[in-house]
């Protein structure tokens, strides 16, 4: 079969039968990459996996992405990625146009209440799991800290203001601190 | 120009989002609520239904606010944007950045963003949760029922990992939550 036929194929397979988002995703992607197809080596997968989670964007596109571009340069990368988005994306859309009046059912409005108090605690399970896993240096927590009390603050009070400004501010406040430290660490050595 | 400002919002929201879907939340949260496209209601609703459907939950959020936002070509604007940065750092990766990514510099910022982001994460899903059992400041109202649901779904929810393997899946405890609602607001 043709490579790049076989590429998106392959992945819109993946993109079609998991459930459950770009973690179960790994796990086929595994089975069908290295076990079955060997377009990549068991080591590169994990290189994929260190490098899908330090970078951002969803995590499926960035291993669809690389395995495409081993095998076939950028139309591959292409190939790989638009197979994985597809299936989801019909499906989607197709409720999107015909379930917006889902919600005026009575159970159905109920059971969304429910889901509603599930995905505060899922959001607080996802900083909890990436907490365990950063560098816990005093400098790393209080920077974390601080930008939850900041945000804490501007969501209680809905103030109008993007979370982005505090990642553009933690950029340069870590920039100059690294220029900082750098400055005294060569003073230091020259005395 | 609806266009224009779902390319803008999820382009942020694919070239910020760093750990999965649901440290993605509290982003696309920020975005959706800041140009008024849906509120907090409605995103949970679309939460839960990318949560079960099948494919990654970032990409499917994008195209189901885009497609809700701005019919087919919204869907796909938001979905090209929200996919876009991770297959350019990708191709990047593989080549230019991997040296790049070792430079002092770039490594000092990349480790000060990542504990921000962390805390807007966590921000978020605590006032997510203060805000379903208090309501909002200019409006606070205790509501037990809710502090109680809450407490039940996160003691089972974590609980259960202690006692099983791998404990209850993400998209278990939706599907537990919804039954919960259904059960308890039915009677209410």
């Amino acid at each position: 079969m043709n490579l790049i036929a076989d590429l998106f194929l392959t992945f819109s397979k993946i993109g079609l039968f998991t459930f459950g988002g770009g973690y179960a995703m790994l796990s086929l992607i595994d089975d069908s990459c290295v076990s079955k197809k060997q377009w990549i080596t068991h080591d590169e997968m994990m290189n994929i996996t260190v490098i899908a989670e330090s970078t951002p964007g969803p995590i499926a596109i960035n291993c669809a992405t690389y395995v495409g571009y081993k095998q076939k340069g950028l139309i591959g990368a292409v190939a790989a990625t638009a197979g994985i988005v597809l299936p989801s994306f019909c499906i989607i859309f197709l409720i999107s146009m015909f379930l917006d009046r889902f919600l005026e059912i009575a159970w159905v409005a109920h059971a969304f209440r429910g889901i509603k108090i599930a995905v505060g605690i899922l959001i607080v399970d996802a900083a909890v799991r990436m907490i365990q896993k950063m560098k816990r240096k005093p400098v790393e927590i209080t920077m974390m800290i601080l930008a939850c009390i900041l945000m804490l603050i501007i969501n209680v009070f809905s103030f109008r203001i993007s979370s982005f400004i505090l990642v553009l501010a933690a950029a340069v406040i870590s920039l100059a601190y690294f220029f900082i430290r750098q400055y005294l660490e060569k003073a230091g050595s020259e005395r | 120009m609806i266009y224009l400002e779902l390319l803008v919002g999820f382009l942020q929201v694919g070239l910020f989002s760093f750990g999965g879907a649901y440290a993605a939340i509290p982003l696309i949260r920020d975005v959706v609520l800041s140009y008024g496209w849906i509120d907090d209601e409605m995103l949970s609703y679309m939460i839960a239904v990318s949560e079960s459907t099948p494919g990654s939950i970032m990409v499917n959020l994008a195209t189901y606010i885009g497609s809700s936002k701005a019919g087919f070509f919204g869907a796909l604007i938001a979905t090209s944007a929200v996919v876009f940065p991770a297959f350019v750092i990708v191709l990047l990766l593989t080549g230019l950045l991997s040296k790049l990514l070792k430079q002092p510099a770039v490594k000092a910022v990349l480790d000060g963003l990542k504990p921000c982001i962390i805390g807007i994460i966590l921000a978020t899903g605590c006032y997510m949760i203060l805000e379903n059992c208090m309501g909002r400041i200019t409006d606070i109202s205790v509501n037990y029922l809710v502090i109680i649901l809450t407490a039940v779904l996160a003691l089972l929810y974590f609980g259960s990992r202690k006692i099983l393997k791998k404990g209850i899946s993400p998209i278990g405890l939706i599907g537990i939550s919804a039954l919960i609602g259904i059960v308890v607001y039915a009677g209410v």
